[in-house]
């Protein structure tokens, strides 16, 4: 097997992962740098984030209250520790990407131009129009060519963390164009590989989306935190799922039910604000989980629009004009055109919630370090957690950047310390041996295709916006066959160049042991907090659930659920008002 | 949904198996509303888990599904049935070596873009503690070069690049540009040397092709053209005014 001996290996080229390369490459010049990503990394799905990041700037703001908006927002289940870190680095990073050239919207006076997000009591998020994440991908892209300590492995995809008794040290990737296995030796990991939004059927998440990082970690022993905390984002479009951002809102836009009311102003999100002038942190720039859960409601009240793709609501921008709409949101207007068929300047938007951003991960400290020394992780693969259980809008940007950043210094902090990489050739022999299994077993009779739909049908059926005892028990069990079932799966492609059959059951293994954590936390879960609402348990239990949740994997069966405390260092847990009446 | 009966012509290619590409026919019923990658994904997932191709973000901005559709550049994302009458055929974007079905190696072009220097090479230290001033207008001059996705629709289209495969191309190009119209930069100089070479600008013949087929409505042609003007304003005053050259 080639091999490939670096200081450090980052799995993930989306914003985290570049945000660490750079870090690296700048701390530390004369440091190798294996930047591994099963895409190139102008294709990583932080390319589709629109809103925008969150950083205190402008005059009138401060630190204190982007942590009450961030700590209330995740329904007082983040670590406030972390996010007084998050908070106080997030000005610098955002400053950081402006002087790499990040194109941010601007003022007359040449500032940096902020715009209104939900739950945010200020304005402060900064924005590239409605392409904030493609443009700090692409900034942060563009700006990784100048080191050439960073040595990229494109198309290249991660099977398995390679560890040694109590430690890290590196990792097996097959290189696609060959289908070859490759060994990377490296002191320490970062793991940087996004979300798992396609866990479910209908998501605003990129096809590459599929939890690899996460499944990677769990399985090498690293726990999975608060899994059961999945956001849905308002507004997608019903037939693609593709997000319209909460900008949409923050610029004016409201939303309707089918007789035309906005329904917000009776799920305590009221009252009524004048239409084109929003007012922060109510009605419509209430926070993602209860605009999500009004719909729901709503919709179980028979109040929303039947359309051939489900029911829907109305995004109405249209009192906002078509200048506004293609200096602010033009992607929006394109998208809208494109795939449904209307014009938002001219008619309101069907839009129904969506699948969009997983708030648990990989269990990481202050850090960036997860219990595995010589292991990081950063981005939406991560749980540090900040985002608690619930992510405002505009936080995970800047996210990516702080604490990709982090999980660089802490990884070049262990290199610098303890630099005894050794190889395990063993090891990766076996994950060789694994994946030969795999392509070459007949007879097994599952396909891809086939285990991937039951997975999904069983995420959309029980693990919602609302969830229930009875339907969580019922997805457990369908997991737990599932799990099972893939040991079976049988590949029709068995040939080497780029295999996307042999990737897909990769990543459908991936997919399978995420759904089944984040089933078998919302079951042990029994409150409702942010954006896990049981339908059996319909208050929040502060006595019995203020704590983290953490799956462990075992290969034999469900994981073991474990809790820890989670971190009050100055908010205690309170009720989140989304009323006008705090203005 | 109102369906319809859908056939694709896929050029398939596996340079372990086949000797030669070859054409596959698939025929289907799918939504009217669909595009082309839709009816990818279903073949993919019903008919034939062979096929390989390149996706991910379904809404145009990550640039991972250009192919050619009809004999033209497309991104099969934005590539809408109701556009097309009779077999859509599906084949790799032109002028790529194919690495498998309608996967292409797009090796080239990334060296390239690292060789333009896509980064802000400063005119002057930040101020401290605070952005760079840049008014809307000056964020304007250079805003729409950075759209470019990447997706290599324009070298698809590029009749230059086809016949002189060392021309930098369109979008290394205007990516080279967006960064010379930046007020904070003040890079052009270390720019030129690849942008202003016989390989650069000066190959292009001013088809405007690529400006054609841009899915993010960028303008390489015109990149190209104010990097062409530039340059030779360069040397007039290398030439006929030597009293402003710089200081080397």
């Amino acid at each position: 097997m080639e091999t490939v001996s670096t200081d450090v290996a980052i799995i993930g080229a989306g914003g985290a992962g570049l945000r660490a390369a750079l870090a690296l490459a700048e701390a530390a010049p004369k440091l190798r740098i294996a930047l591994i990503s099963k895409v190139y990394p102008m294709r990583s799905h932080t390319c589709a984030a629109e809103g925008g990041a969150a950083g205190v700037i402008k005059p009138g703001d401060s630190l204190e209250q982007h942590f009450d908006d961030t700590v209330g927002g995740g329904d007082w289940l983040c670590d406030q520790d972390a996010v007084d870190y998050f908070i106080a680095e997030a000005p610098k990073e955002l400053l950081q990407l402006e002087r790499w050239g990040c194109p941010w919207s601007r003022e007359p006076d040449g500032s940096v131009a902020v715009r209104p997000f939900g739950g945010m009591k200020l304005m402060r998020t900064w924005f590239a129009a409605d392409k904030s994440g493609f443009h700090i991908l692409h900034t942060l892209f563009q700006t990784s060519l100048k080191y050439p300590s960073i040595r990229r492995f494109d198309e290249y995809y991660a099977t398995e963390l390679l560890v040694d008794g109590a430690c890290c040290r590196g990792l097996t990737a097959i290189e696609m164009r060959s289908g070859q296995m490759r060994r990377f030796d490296a002191t320490a990991v970062i793991l940087a590989g996004g979300g798992a939004g396609r866990i479910f059927p209908f998501t605003t998440n990129g096809a590459i989306k599929t939890g690899d990082a996460m499944a990677m970690a769990y399985r090498a022993g690293v726990p999975l935190k608060d899994m059961e905390f999945v956001q849905y984002h308002p507004t997608g479009l019903p037939n693609t799922g593709t997000l319209l951002t909460e900008a949409c809102r923050g610029e004016g836009g409201v939303l309707l039910n089918k007789a035309g009311r906005r329904f917000l102003q009776d799920y305590g999100m009221g009252p009524e604000t004048p239409r084109g002038h929003p007012v922060l942190k109510t009605m419509e720039l209430g926070p993602r989980d209860r605009v999500s859960q009004a719909f729901w409601q709503e919709q179980k009240k028979g109040n929303m629009l039947p359309t051939q793709w489900g029911d829907c609501m109305l995004l109405d921008m249209r009192h906002l004009g078509e200048k506004t709409i293609n200096e602010r949101l033009p992607l929006v207007r394109d998208m809208s055109i494109s795939y449904m068929g209307v014009d938002p300047v001219r008619d309101p938007v069907p839009v129904r919630p969506v699948v969009h951003y997983m708030m648990g991960g990989i269990h990481t400290d202050l850090r960036a370090a997860t219990p595995l020394p010589g292991l990081f992780a950063a981005g939406e693969c991560a749980c540090v957690s900040i985002n608690g259980a619930n992510r405002l809008g505009s936080n995970s940007l800047t996210e990516l950047l702080v604490f990709g950043r982090r999980a660089a210094l802490s990884a070049l902090d262990f290199v610098e310390q303890k630099n005894d990489a050794r190889p395990l050739v063993a090891e990766a022999d076996r994950a060789q041996a694994h994946l030969r299994e795999l392509v070459q077993r007949t007879g097994g009779g599952e396909t891809v295709a086939g285990l991937r739909k039951e997975m999904l049908q069983t995420m959309e059926e029980h693990a919602g916006i609302y969830r229930s005892g009875e339907g969580l028990g019922a997805a457990c069990a369908k997991l737990a066959e599932l799990r099972r079932r893939y040991r079976r799966i049988e590949l029709h492609d068995k040939t080497n160049v780029y295999n996307t059959d042999l990737l897909q059951a990769l990543e459908l293994g991936s997919m399978l042991d995420c759904a089944e954590a984040v089933v078998q936390s919302a079951a042990a879960r029994r409150e409702s907090r942010g954006a896990h609402q049981r339908l059996d348990f319909p208050a929040r239990d502060d006595r019995h659930f203020l704590r983290h949740s953490l799956a462990t994997y075992d290969a034999g069966g469900p994981p073991r659920i474990s809790y820890q405390d989670v971190v009050i260092t100055k908010s205690q847990p309170g009720v989140r008002d989304y009323s006008g009446a705090h203005a | 949904m109102s369906e319809r009966a859908v056939e694709l012509e896929v050029l398939r290619y596996n340079p372990e198996t086949d000797k030669e590409p070859h054409f596959q026919r698939y025929a289907l019923s799918c939504p009217q509303e669909w595009v082309v990658l839709d009816v990818l994904n279903k073949i993919k997932e019903s008919v034939d888990p062979t096929l390989s191709y390149r996706w991910s973000c379904h809404m145009a901005v990550c640039g991972s599904c250009g192919m050619m559709i009809n004999g033209e550049p497309k991104l099969a994302c934005k590539a809408f049935l109701r556009d097309y009458r009779g077999t859509i055929r599906v084949e790799p974007l032109r002028h790529f070596p194919i690495e498998r079905d309608l996967v292409t190696v797009i090796d080239d072009f990334v060296a390239k873009l690292a060789r333009v220097k896509p980064y802000l090479i400063p005119k002057e230290p930040p101020p401290e503690g605070a952005e760079y001033r840049q008014t809307p207008a000056q964020l304007k001059r250079y805003k729409q070069f950075t759209l470019c996705i990447n997706c290599m629709l324009c070298y698809a289209a590029c009749p230059e690049y086809g016949l002189i495969p060392k021309y930098l191309g369109p979008a290394a190009i205007a990516l080279g540009h967006r960064w010379n119209r930046d007020s904070r930069d003040g890079g052009r100089e270390a720019r030129q040397e690849e942008l202003a070479a016989t390989e650069g600008a000066w190959e292009c013949s001013f088809v405007g092709a690529c400006s054609e087929v841009c899915p993010e409505h960028v303008d390489p042609a015109g990149a190209i053209q104010q990097v062409k003007i530039e340059s030779t304003v360069d040397w007039y005053r290398a030439h006929l005014m030597p009293w402003t050259n710089k200081q080397k």
